[in-house]
């Protein structure tokens, strides 16, 4: 868990980034076309500079893998960049720097997507690129097998030797013993060394096609110009068959589950996941909406209550956060954590951050606590327009899980709506025992001249 | 949601210098400059196409100025201009932040410290959030209840920090680039015990001063209404005395630090005290090193180190100008058993790069993305007063981003070769290696 990341009032980005309803006259933009083989282009008007975000994003992540081959998601948009029938490995971002963009991906478990940012000039080459890539990709043996190492090493980065993400890969391993947030994005290290070129080129082939993607621009563009560069760009392209997707569902939690991990560290950690609804119906779901409000007003701004009360006031902690995240494709949690100040236990810890939701489960929340949650509302999304990037995220963001884009306003609506009751009934519905999970990190002593421990070995060949 | 990025991009550092780059592509930037009656400077652009107003102030009161024995403070008094000020609590204060709907964030580097503010123009949101930066500015009270409080979460922070392959390589790196020299020094556990309350009221009085200020303003507000602002914000602050210099650096011997530690990956740093702000060496030191390994996905360390051999998932090179001159810095981690290896890599990387100097191609893909990305690196209000920011402290002249493509495009591979080869040398090049085998 990175506890900054963590307590930056992430609760508040799912929802709160919708476009401002008072600041934007031309209710047309976003501009929206469909093309007959399934593809669907977003363009939002945005002239303040000659720039252009361009993104493709596909409608699949960790989630939709199987065991045996998690990681082939992520492996696979390194692989992007590999080469198509026509260009070089590499050359694709020779051409983006050469225009003066820079460009990146990123895999979740919900979606994938790539983006470039350039001036608006060199957005027909954009277009023409993505849509290169999204059918004559080339996986080559060679390029496969560095490209397997450097995730290996991104693996070992990110996860292998950072406790934090260890215990927030672990958590979500033991809160979800079937639906597929088990499984870490990057992949299981065995798994990475088991994958191979045909499984690369059969997650291609089975996922990347027109009518489970969608493309977003924002920036200095004309839409109609837009929508004729993606006509000509991927009109040839035929619509394929999608399998149809297994998402097991998780089966209820009947007891709570502790984990400890131990990792060289120097602080304790906690991390506590309930399960809790997400947003499947916007007009009609209440609950979604209720607990976004409350992650806000447990950690969403400088004033809220977590580090109020449990690093300014009881000095409990030296780090704490809350995190939910109400659109997502799959199953949601709520998520409590933080670092016991020096002379604090991780039990009381915990027992402090249960207390606040109780707290509020008991006594209900204040009309100004409230208040201020709709004001930075309305802040964040004035604020958002001052990003093409940020925009882009929001839009492809909702599409990725399952929303449209112009759900946006009537999810801003909804959270403004929100009860004091509401947020109450929340607080005291979910975040019971039975459905608790907990995940502990249990610092160890720094070895110097103690190697990593031994994994068991790989079926490398 | 778990995202997990491709590769990283190649470090803050590159980007902040790229955010100095230019294109005649987009309308000349019009700073306006003005310096308020004690002595202020303030550096503006107005631009009323968003209602948000950013503004920043900064003072030379970063870590370099911390006393002998109290690394930390600096962190400490900038940290805690909200712990309390003008009889408010932080709680008080907080909430008022909050209610405003306004963002502050924290600037403490080497060279400078300071507070940027965010806040809608509206009349009432930017009036008051303006007050309470003037509050913070002005009357911070650091109180010793929180003074104690926040220590202990530094040296938490601090001794979680020992525990990581990348915060020890950072602090050994910088140790063995400065040795004693201010920049060398970072905050340990018996540095931030040791402060005292007192010593954050001298370090406020003594460097947050009005003729070391300096205030950067874009967005919605007009010149009349921006010269108000710099006004409310810093006539309260005092003349203060003027400041000796940092001391000079000296230039370390070449040497290779090897540390112990039980991770999976090397960290591995490579570098030498190279760059001030200023320096007239600055252009085609910068091009080089984007095509070395500013350039992101396109660099020849990238390309060696990645790409053909898949050695990492990230590696890079930057440099980081600074009042004195700061480090040029190559960085990767891999696999603990390849670090040689991979550090063999890049040293014949980098001494091709300075014997021969980059490729007439390279010269030239390089100016591409340098000119023609400038429209990106200034696309926002949050770019602008970063870049202004940076004109402002460190006095570069106000067309030094209108300048920036031509000074880009009149670099020549011979240039970058010589200065390469006149700023860089083996005999200074520190290397420090954490968990390799």
């Amino acid at each position: 868990m990175d506890l900054r990341r963590f307590s930056n009032g992430i609760a508040l980005c799912g929802l709160l980034a919708a476009t401002l309803l008072l600041a934007s006259p031309a209710r047309a933009n976003p501009y929206e076309m469909k093309l007959d083989n399934g593809l669907r282009v977003i363009v939002k008007e945005d002239h303040r500079a000659p720039v252009a975000m361009h993104m493709v994003w596909y409608r699949v992540g960790a989630m939709d893998e199987t065991d045996g081959t998690t990681g082939v998601a992520h492996l696979l948009e390194h692989l992007m960049f590999k080469g198509t029938k026509t260009l070089k490995a590499g050359e694709f971002n020779k051409i983006v720097a050469g225009l003066g963009g820079s460009d990146n991906a990123f895999t979740s478990h919900d979606y994938t997507a790539y983006f470039q940012r350039v001036p608006a000039v060199a957005l027909p080459r954009m277009i023409k690129l993505e849509a290169d890539r999204m059918r004559n990709l080339l996986i080559d043996k060679d390029e496969f097998e560095r490209e397997l190492k450097v995730v290996m090493e991104e693996r070992r980065l990110r996860t292998d030797d950072q406790p934090q993400a260890q215990v927030y890969e672990q958590l979500m391993a033991t809160t979800f013993n079937a639906h597929p947030y088990r499984r870490p994005v990057i992949g299981w290290m065995n798994d990475l060394e088991n994958l191979r070129p045909e499984d690369a080129r059969a997650w291609y082939h089975r996922w990347y096609a027109p009518n489970n993607a969608y493309v977003v621009v924002v920036g200095d563009v004309d839409h109609k110009q837009v929508f004729d560069l993606v006509k000509k760009a991927y009109g040839g392209m035929k619509v394929e068959p999608l399998p149809v997707r297994k998402i097991t569902a998780e089966p209820p939690q009947t007891g709570e589950r502790r984990i400890v991990v131990k990792a060289p560290a120097e602080l304790p950690q906690l991390l506590m996941a309930w399960k809790v609804p997400h947003l499947k119906d916007v007009e009609h779901d209440r609950e979604p909406y209720a607990l976004e409000v409350l992650a806000g007003i447990l950690d969403g701004h400088a004033a809220s209550r977590l580090p109020r009360n449990l690093v300014r006031g009881s000095q409990i902690a030296t780090e704490v956060g809350a995190n939910y995240d109400s659109t997502s494709r799959g199953e949601a949690t709520f998520m409590l954590g933080g670092t016991p100040a020096r002379g604090k236990s991780v039990a009381e810890l915990e027992a402090a951050l249960r207390a606040e939701v109780r707290r509020i489960a008991d006594e209900g929340v204040s009309a100004e606590e409230l208040e201020r949650i709709k004001t930075l509302t309305v802040a964040s999304q004035i604020y958002k327009r001052d990003s093409t990037y940020v925009q882009a995220m929001e839009i492809g963001r909702l599409e990725a899980a399952g929303y449209r884009w112009q759900d946006e306003d009537l999810m801003l609506d909804k959270v403004r709506s929100v009860t004091a009751e509401e947020v109450q009934s929340v607080a005291r519905k979910y975040f019971g025992d039975d459905t608790l999970n907990v995940a502990v990190l249990d610092p160890q002593p720094v070895d110097p001249n103690a190697k990593p421990r031994p994994r068991p070995a790989g079926l490398r060949h | 949601m778990n995202t997990s990025f491709r590769r990283a991009l190649s470090r803050a550092v590159f980007s902040f210098a790229a955010a100095l780059a230019v294109v005649p592509a987009m309308a000349a930037v019009d700073i306006q400059h003005w310096v308020t009656p004690n002595g202020a400077r303030v550096y503006f652009v107005e631009s009323h196409v968003l209602p948000i107003l950013d503004t920043q102030v900064d003072f030379d009161a970063g870590a370099a100025r911390d006393p002998v024995g109290r690394k930390g403070v600096a962190a400490l008094t900038q940290g805690m201009l909200d712990a309390g000020a003008g009889g408010l609590d932080e709680d008080a204060l907080a909430e008022k932040l909050s209610d405003l709907g306004a963002q502050l964030a924290g600037v403490v580097d080497n060279d400078r410290a300071g507070v940027s503010l965010r806040t809608l123009s509206n009349p009432r949101e930017r009036e008051g959030a303006l007050a309470l930066l003037h509050t913070l500015l002005t009357k911070p009270e650091f109180p010793a209840a929180v003074l104690e409080r926040e220590k202990a979460r530094m040296i938490a922070g601090l001794k979680e920090a020992d525990t990581k392959p990348d915060s020890i390589g950072a602090k050994r790196f910088a140790r063995a680039l400065y040795g004693d020299h201010p920049y060398g020094r970072t905050a340990t556990v018996e540095s931030v015990s040791a402060i005292v309350r007192d010593d954050l009221l001298n370090h406020y009085r003594v460097h947050y001063v009005a003729p070391r200020a300096v205030v950067s303003i874009v967005g919605d507000v007009t010149r009349t209404q921006a010269e108000a602002i710099a006004l409310q914000l810093t006539g309260d602050l005092p003349a203060g005395e003027p400041l000796a210099p940092l001391p000079a650096v000296t230039m370390p011997q070449a040497t290779t630090e090897r540390i112990a530690h039980p991770a999976n990956q090397s960290h591995i740093f490579v570098g030498q005290p190279v760059m001030r702000r200023g320096d007239p060496d600055f252009f085609p030191l910068q091009v080089g090193n984007y095509i070395l390994g500013g350039g992101g996905f396109v660099s020849r360390l990238t390309k060696e180190v990645r790409e053909k051999r898949g050695y990492a998932y990230s590696v890079y090179s930057y440099f980081n100008p600074q009042r004195q001159p700061g480090p040029f810095q190559i960085g990767l981690q891999t696999q603990r058993s390849q670090a040689a290896d991979a550090l063999k890599v890049v040293d014949e990387t980098l001494a091709g790069f300075m014997a021969k100097g980059p490729t007439d191609e390279e010269l030239r893909a390089a100016k591409r993305n340098l000119v023609d990305g400038y429209s990106l690196r200034l696309d926002s209000n949050r770019k602008l007063l970063e870049s202004l920011a940076v004109i402002g402290f460190y006095g570069l002249p106000l067309d030094w981003l209108n300048k920036f493509p031509e000074r880009v495009q009149a670099v020549t591979a011979a240039q970058v070769r010589e200065a390469f080869q006149r700023r860089l040398s083996a005999d200074n090049m520190v290397r420090v290696i954490v968990a390799g085998d």
